[in-house]
C-alpha cells in the first residue's frame, strides 16, 4: 500500500474543487454598490450625514462584536461584512440629525434583537436593518420623520439645519387636504432633483440615480438576481400608473412613486437581503410582486406617508410559506 | 465569445468551473506495458461477471477470463498476455476488496481474428445480429464512467423505437481531454462507429454533441461528415455538466427526460465518443475492449499527457509515466475534479470506467471550512436539475427521509453543482448522497412490503 | 367614566364565562375513557422516548403494555428492573427481571495501533464515509470514527476518544437501547448482557479477511489463529471467516483469564473480570 511518498493521500467525496465566491466575497461586493448613495449622501447632508453613517456602521459592529464574544461565547464574525452592511443599511435609513443615543438603540435592536437572537447570520427571519429602522420610526416618530433638507457641498458641522418633510408626505398630506397634483408638484423639487437626491429624506434614499447604479452592480456581479427589484418597481410602477391614468390631477405619476422615497434602496439592497427573502425564482417572484402591492397600498391609504419598510418586513414574514408554495423549476417533470 | 449566447445548452443550471484542460494538445500516447496488470473481474455495472480462468493458466491479449453474468453484464478480457499469476480480493480505488485477477505480462501476443492494423474498415456486410454479437462479446460498456453494458442501450424495450442517436463528446469535466483527442485523432473511427450505431437501433438521425471549446475537434469531425447526411455536429455552450445524459438530450434535442425515465422514453439513446469507437473496434477489427484513453493530468504535474492504457495497468506506472507523483501532492482522482473518486491508494488498477488521472497539490486539495448557509440560492439557480439543494442538505443531515423524497432528492445526478458554487462551502452533495442512500433504502423497504 | 368601566368589566367577564361554559361542556361531551393504568405506566418509564422498545415512544409503550396487561413480551431496556416492577406493580403480574444488557463495540482498531494511511476530508458521518472507502487505517470493517453512534446516542453513553479517534462506551449509563447498533453502517455494535460486578468478555473486533490481511492495517485485529477456541468449551467460542466470536453464554470467571492473555493480539476483550492482566497497547504499535 505503499504511495511512493510518505505524504498521505487525502481522501473526500467530489466535487474536489469549488467556486472561489466566498460569502465576505459577496458581502464586500454589496459594500462597493453602497458607495455611489453613500457618497451623494455625503455630498447632500454634509458631515452630518457621514456622522450618521459611520456612527450606525461602527455600533452594529460593537453591538455584534460583545454579544458574540460576551454573551454568546463565540468567536467574533465581524470579517464576514455582514455587520457592516446592516450597519450601514440602517444609516442609509435614518435622517442626518438623528442623536446618536437614537442611532445606537436602533443598532442593538437590528443587530441584538433582529439578527443574533435568532442565531446570526443566515437565521434571521427579518431584515435586521428594516428592524432597527421601523424600531425608530415607531419609537421616535417625530425625530423619524423631520428630514434636514439637503445642503449641496456644505461641510459645516452641527449647525441647525432646515428641517422639512419628504416629497412623498408633501404629496400624501396635500392630496388628503383636497389640494391639486399641479399645485403640489409646484412645491417639490423637480423630478430631476428627486432622480439625482437634492430632496428631504433618509440619508441614503434620496438619490435614485446612485442606488440604481449601485443596484446594476449587483445585477452584473450576480450577487442579486433581477427577479426581486424588477418584479418589485414593476408592481409599484403599474399600480401608481393604472391609479395616475385614472385621475392625474389626484394622484402623483408612477415616476414620481419610483424615484421617491426608499423605494430603490428598498428593491435592490432591503428587498434583495438572502436570509429573509424566498430562494425559487417563482417565489421571488410573488415575494417582488407582494413587495409592491404593500408598497403602494401603505403610501397611498396608510398611516404612514412611505411604506417601503414594513412591506419589505411584512413580506419577510412570509418568506417561509412562499418558499413551502413555489418551488424551483424542476427538470423532467413537466405535465406529462 | 460573441457566439456562446446563440449556442444550445440544457434548461436549468450549470456553472462553469475553470476548465484548465492542460492535456488538450497532448497526442494519444501508447503507455509501455507495466509488469503486472490486476484486472478487477467484474468492471460493468449490473451482474457481477464469473472467472472462467485458474491460477497458472497462460491468457493472450483479449482472451475472455471473466464471462457476463447474465444480460445486464459484460465480459472482462485479458488486457495483456501472460500467466495468471493470482485470483485474489484486492483493494480498488476506495480501498475495499473486489475479486481481481492478476496477470503476470509476458510479451504482447494477441487471440486470433483480431485486425491489428491501423486500416479503417467501413463495412464487413455483417448482419445486425453478428454485429451485437461482436459487441457482447467484447465487453463494451459504457467509457463516459458509468460502465453501463453497452449492448443493453442498443436493444430498446418493446414498444419504444430510437428516433436519434446522441454522442457524447462534451466533456465537460475541467482537466479532462481523452474524449477531445479521441475526436481529433480518430474521428474517422468515430464516424464508422456512429454509422454502426445508426443501423442497429434503426435510426436515421445522429447528432454529435460537443463542448465549444473544442473547436478544433468540432471542426475535424464538420469536414469529416461533409459528405455524410444524417449525422451532425451541435457545438455546445461550455457548461457543466453538459455531459450529464439528461443534461446533454435537452441541449441537443430539446427534451426532457421524465424523472426516474430512461433516455429512450424520448426517442433518445446516448452514448460516449470512447465507447463507439470501441464499438467500431469490436465490430470492424474483432477487438475486444482491453484498452481505452486516459488523461494524466494535474497542474503540478510536467508534463500532461493522454495515454492508451491497458486495462488494469496500476495507476502508480500511470503516474511515473508523467514523471511521478510531484511533492506536496494532497490527492489523486480517478476521475474528473467534479465527480471523480479519489484514491486511497495508487496501486488501485485502472478500469473499464476510468477516463483520467489527475493529480491535485495539497493546497488545491482541502475543502474549505464551511459557514452557516446565508441562504443566497446560488444553489438552486446551480442545480441542473432543478432541486433545492440547501433544504436537502437539511434533511439529510437530520434523517428526514420523507421530507427528502418530497423535494425528489432521488432526482440529484450528483454533478456537485451546488457544493461548487456554495459560498458558504458548505458540503451540499455530501449531505445530499446520504439523503440519497437513506431514501433508496426507504424506497427498496417499500416495495418488498 | 363608571359606565366605561362597567362595560369593559362586563363584557370582558362576560366572554370569559362563556368560554368557561364552553370548556366546561366540551370536556364532558368529548370525554374518551383511558385506563388510568396507562398514566401510572407512562409514569414509571423512564421517558426518554428513544424507541429501544420498538414503539413510537414511551406513551404508545404504556398503551401496548396497558392493553396486553402482560410483560413478557414487552421490555423497556432503558429502563431496567426498577421499571418492569414498577409496571408489573401496576398490572398486576409476575415479571422475571432480565439481566441488565449493554452495547460494546467490536473493534478496537484506533489511530495508535491502525494508524490511518490516507487523510478524509468531508463531512464526520460514518455512512458518508463508510460509503466512500475503506476508511483511513485501510481496514473495511472497522471503525471509521465519524461518530454517527455518539450522536445517536441519547444517554450520553458514547463518547469519542479524540486522540484514539474511536468512540468509548460508559457501561454505567449504557441502557441498550439500540440506537447505536442501527447508527453504525458496519454493525460493529452487539448488545449483551453485563455481570453485576461488570463483567464482560468478547472479541474487539469484526475484520473477516485472513490474519495477515488483518494484520497488516491494525496490530490488534483478530486474526482467527483459534487459540482462544482451544481454550474454552465448545459452543462458547467459534470462529468464522477468520474472526473469533464469544457467546453471551460463555462462563466469563472460567474463560476469560485464559482467553484474555492468550489472545495473541490482545483482540479480547475481559473486563471487570479477576486476575485479568492489563494489556500494553505500546507494544501493538504499527511502526
Amino acid at each position: 500500500m505503499s504511495s511512493g511518498k510518505n505524504e498521505r493521500l487525502i481522501v473526500s467525496p467530489s466535487p474536489h474543487i469549488a467556486g472561489d465566491e466566498t460569502i465576505p466575497k459577496l458581502m464586500y461586493a454589496v459594500l462597493y454598490a453602497l458607495i455611489p448613495a453613500a457618497v451623494v449622501s455625503i455630498l447632500f447632508f454634509g458631515l452630518d450625514g457621514l456622522r450618521v453613517l459611520l456612527l450606525s456602521s461602527l455600533f452594529c459592529l460593537l453591538v455584534e462584536y460583545l454579544i458574540m464574544r460576551f454573551m454568546l461565547g463565540r468567536s467574533s464574525t465581524l470579517a464576514d461584512g455582514s455587520a457592516l452592511i446592516t450597519g450601514l443599511l440602517l444609516g442609509f435609513n435614518l435622517p442626518s440629525n438623528l442623536p446618536a443615543w437614537m442611532i445606537f438603540s436602533g443598532a442593538v435592536v437590528a443587530i441584538g434583537v433582529a439578527k443574533l437572537t435568532f442565531g446570526g447570520l443566515g437565521r434571521n427571519p427579518f431584515n435586521p436593518a428594516l428592524v432597527g429602522r421601523v424600531f425608530l420610526l415607531i419609537s421616535f416618530p417625530a425625530q423619524m420623520t423631520t428630514w434636514p433638507l439637503p445642503r449641496f457641498l456644505n461641510f459645516s458641522w452641527g449647525e441647525d439645519a432646515v428641517t422639512g418633510a419628504t416629497a412623498i408626505s408633501v404629496v400624501k398630506e396635500g392630496l388628503k387636504q383636497g389640494e391639486s397634483m399641479d399645485s403640489l408638484l409646484a412645491k417639490l423639487p423637480s423630478l430631476i432633483d428627486l432622480i439625482l437626491g437634492a430632496t428631504g429624506g433618509s440619508i441614503g434614499e434620496v438619490s435614485a440615480i446612485a442606488l440604481l447604479a449601485g443596484g446594476l452592480y449587483l445585477l452584473f456581479k450576480k450577487v442579486i438576481s433581477w427577479h426581486i427589484p424588477v418584479s418589485y418597481l414593476l408592481t409599484v410602477a403599474v399600480i401608481t400608473g393604472v391609479i395616475w391614468l385614472i385621475d392625474p390631477t389626484k394622484s402623483a405619476s408612477p415616476l414620481f412613486h419610483l424615484f421617491t422615497g426608499g423605494l430603490m434602496l428598498g428593491a435592490f439592497f432591503m428587498a434583495t437581503d438572502y436570509v429573509s427573502t424566498p430562494m425559487s425564482a417563482k417565489g421571488q417572484l410573488v415575494y417582488g410582486v407582494g413587495c409592491g402591492v404593500l408598497t403602494v397600498v401603505i403610501r397611498l391609504y396608510g398611516a404612514y406617508p412611505e411604506g417601503v419598510s414594513f412591506a419589505i418586513l411584512l413580506m419577510n414574514a412570509t418568506t417561509p410559506l412562499i418558499n413551502n408554495s413555489f418551488k424551483p423549476a424542476r427538470f423532467g417533470h413537466q405535465a406529462a | 465569445m460573441k457566439s456562446a449566447k446563440s449556442l444550445s445548452s440544457f434548461r436549468l443550471g450549470g456553472i462553469h468551473p475553470p476548465e484548465n484542460k492542460l492535456s488538450a494538445t497532448s497526442p494519444i500516447l501508447d503507455l509501455p506495458l507495466p509488469a503486472l496488470v490486476t484486472i478487477p473481474v467484474t468492471q460493468n455495472l449490473g451482474a457481477p461477471a464469473k472467472v472462467i480462468v485458474k491460477k497458472g493458466d497462460a491468457v493472450l491479449v483479449g482472451q475472455i477470463i471473466a464471462a457476463a453474468g447474465g444480460f445486464v453484464s459484460a465480459n472482462t478480457h485479458s488486457s495483456v498476455s501472460g500467466t495468471v499469476a493470482k485470483i485474489t480480493d484486492e483493494v480498488d480505488s476506495s480501498g475495499y476488496k473486489r475479486p481481481t485477477i492478476t496477470i503476470k505480462v509476458e510479451g504482447d501476443d494477441w487471440i486470433e481474428g483480431v485486425d491489428l492494423s491501423d486500416a479503417l474498415v467501413t463495412d464487413l456486410g455483417l448482419t445486425n445480429q453478428e454485429m451485437m454479437e461482436r459487441i457482447v462479446t467484447a465487453g463494451i460498456v459504457g467509457l463516459g464512467g458509468a460502465a453501463f453494458p453497452s449492448h443493453v442501450k442498443l436493444t430498446p424495450p418493446k414498444g419504444k423505437s430510437c428516433d436519434v442517436l446522441i454522442i457524447n463528446g462534451v466533456e465537460c469535466e475541467p482537466y479532462l481531454t481523452a474524449d477531445h483527442r479521441l475526436m481529433l485523432e480518430q474521428g474517422a473511427e468515430l464516424i464508422v462507429g456512429i454509422k454502426i450505431l445508426m443501423q442497429l437501433l434503426n435510426s436515421s438521425r445522429a447528432v454529435i454533441g460537443i463542448e465549444n471549446n473544442k473547436r478544433d475537434a468540432i471542426k475535424q469531425l464538420e469536414q469529416l461528415l461533409e459528405s455524410e447526411s444524417g449525422i451532425e455536429v451541435t457545438p455546445l455552450k461550455v457548461q457543466y455538466p453538459q455531459g450529464g445524459e439528461k443534461q446533454l438530450i435537452n441541449a441537443t434535442i430539446g427534451k426532457e427526460v421524465p424523472a426516474g425515465a430512461l433516455p429512450i422514453e424520448v426517442g433518445a439513446v446516448v452514448h460516449n465518443v470512447g465507447t463507439i469507437v470501441a464499438i467500431y473496434h469490436a465490430v470492424m477489427k474483432g477487438r475486444p475492449l482491453v484498452e481505452r484513453i486516459i488523461t494524466v493530468t494535474g497542474k503540478k504535474i510536467t508534463k500532461p499527457a493522454n495515454f492508451r492504457v491497458r486495462i488494469g495497468t496500476p495507476v502508480s506506472h500511470l503516474i511515473e509515466a508523467v514523471g511521478g507523483l510531484p511533492m506536496g501532492s494532497g490527492k489523486v482522482i480517478n476521475g474528473g475534479p467534479m465527480m471523480g473518486r479519489a484514491l486511497t491508494t495508487l496501486d488501485a488498477p485502472v478500469v473499464k470506467g476510468s477516463s483520467g488521472i489527475l493529480v491535485m497539490d495539497g493546497s488545491e486539495s482541502i475543502r474549505r471550512e464551511a459557514v452557516a448557509c446565508i441562504r443566497c440560492a446560488k444553489c438552486i439557480d446551480s442545480c441542473p436539475m432543478g432541486l433545492a439543494p440547501y433544504l436537502l442538505k437539511i434533511w439529510g443531515e437530520r434523517s428526514e427521509l420523507e421530507r427528502a423524497e418530497d423535494e425528489l432528492v432521488m432526482d440529484c445526478i450528483e454533478c456537485g453543482s451546488c457544493s461548487f458554487t456554495c459560498p458558504a462551502n458548505l458540503p451540499l452533495l455530501d449531505y445530499i448522497r446520504l439523503a440519497k442512500q437513506g431514501v433508496g433504502r426507504m424506497l427498496r423497504e417499500r416495495s418488498k412490503s | 367614566m363608571n359606565d366605561l368601566l362597567f362595560y369593559s368589566v362586563s363584557s370582558l367577564g362576560g366572554i370569559g364565562l362563556a368560554s368557561a361554559g364552553m370548556l366546561f361542556v366540551a370536556s364532558k361531551k368529548f370525554y374518551l375513557y383511558q385506563n388510568p393504568q396507562i398514566d401510572q405506566v407512562r409514569d414509571v418509564l423512564p421517558g426518554a422516548n428513544c424507541g429501544a422498545c420498538s414503539f413510537a415512544g414511551c406513551q404508545s409503550f404504556a398503551e401496548e403494555v396497558v392493553k396486553r396487561q402482560d410483560l413478557s413480551e414487552l421490555n423497556c431496556p432503558v429502563g431496567g428492573a426498577d421499571t418492569a416492577e414498577g409496571m408489573a406493580e401496576i398490572l398486576g403480574v409476575e415479571v422475571s427481571i432480565q439481566q441488565r444488557s449493554v452495547a460494546l463495540l467490536k473493534c478496537n482498531g484506533h489511530r495508535l495501533v491502525a494508524p490511518p494511511k490516507v487523510e478524509y476530508q468531508g463531512v464526520s458521518n460514518c455512512q458518508v464515509s463508510h460509503a466512500l472507502f475503506a476508511g483511513s487505517s485501510g481496514c473495511a470493517f472497522g471503525c471509521l470514527g465519524d461518530g454517527d453512534c455518539v450522536t445517536a446516542c441519547d444517554f450520553s453513553a458514547l463518547a469519542m476518544d479524540q486522540i484514539k479517534g474511536l468512540p468509548v462506551v460508559d457501561y454505567e449509563k449504557c441502557t441498550a437501547c439500540g440506537a447505536c447498533v442501527k447508527a453504525c453502517p458496519r454493525n460493529l455494535y452487539e448488545l449483551r448482557p453485563i455481570g453485576e460486578q461488570g463483567e464482560l468478555l468478547f472479541v474487539a473486533c469484526s475484520n473477516k479477511e485472513r490474519g495477515n490481511f488483518a494484520k497488516k492495517n491494525c496490530a490488534v485485529a483478530c486474526i482467527g489463529c483459534s487459540k482462544c477456541v482451544k481454550s474454552a468449551a465448545q459452543q462458547e467460542v467459534a470462529v468464522v471467516d477468520f474472526l473469533s466470536y464469544i457467546t453471551p453464554a460463555a462462563d466469563l470467571e472460567g474463560i476469560g483469564v485464559a482467553l484474555s492473555d492468550g489472545c495473541p493480539t490482545g483482540a479480547i476483550f475481559a473486563l471487570g473480570i479477576d486476575g485479568v492482566k492489563e494489556r500494553d497497547e505500546k507494544r501493538k504499535i504499527i511502526k
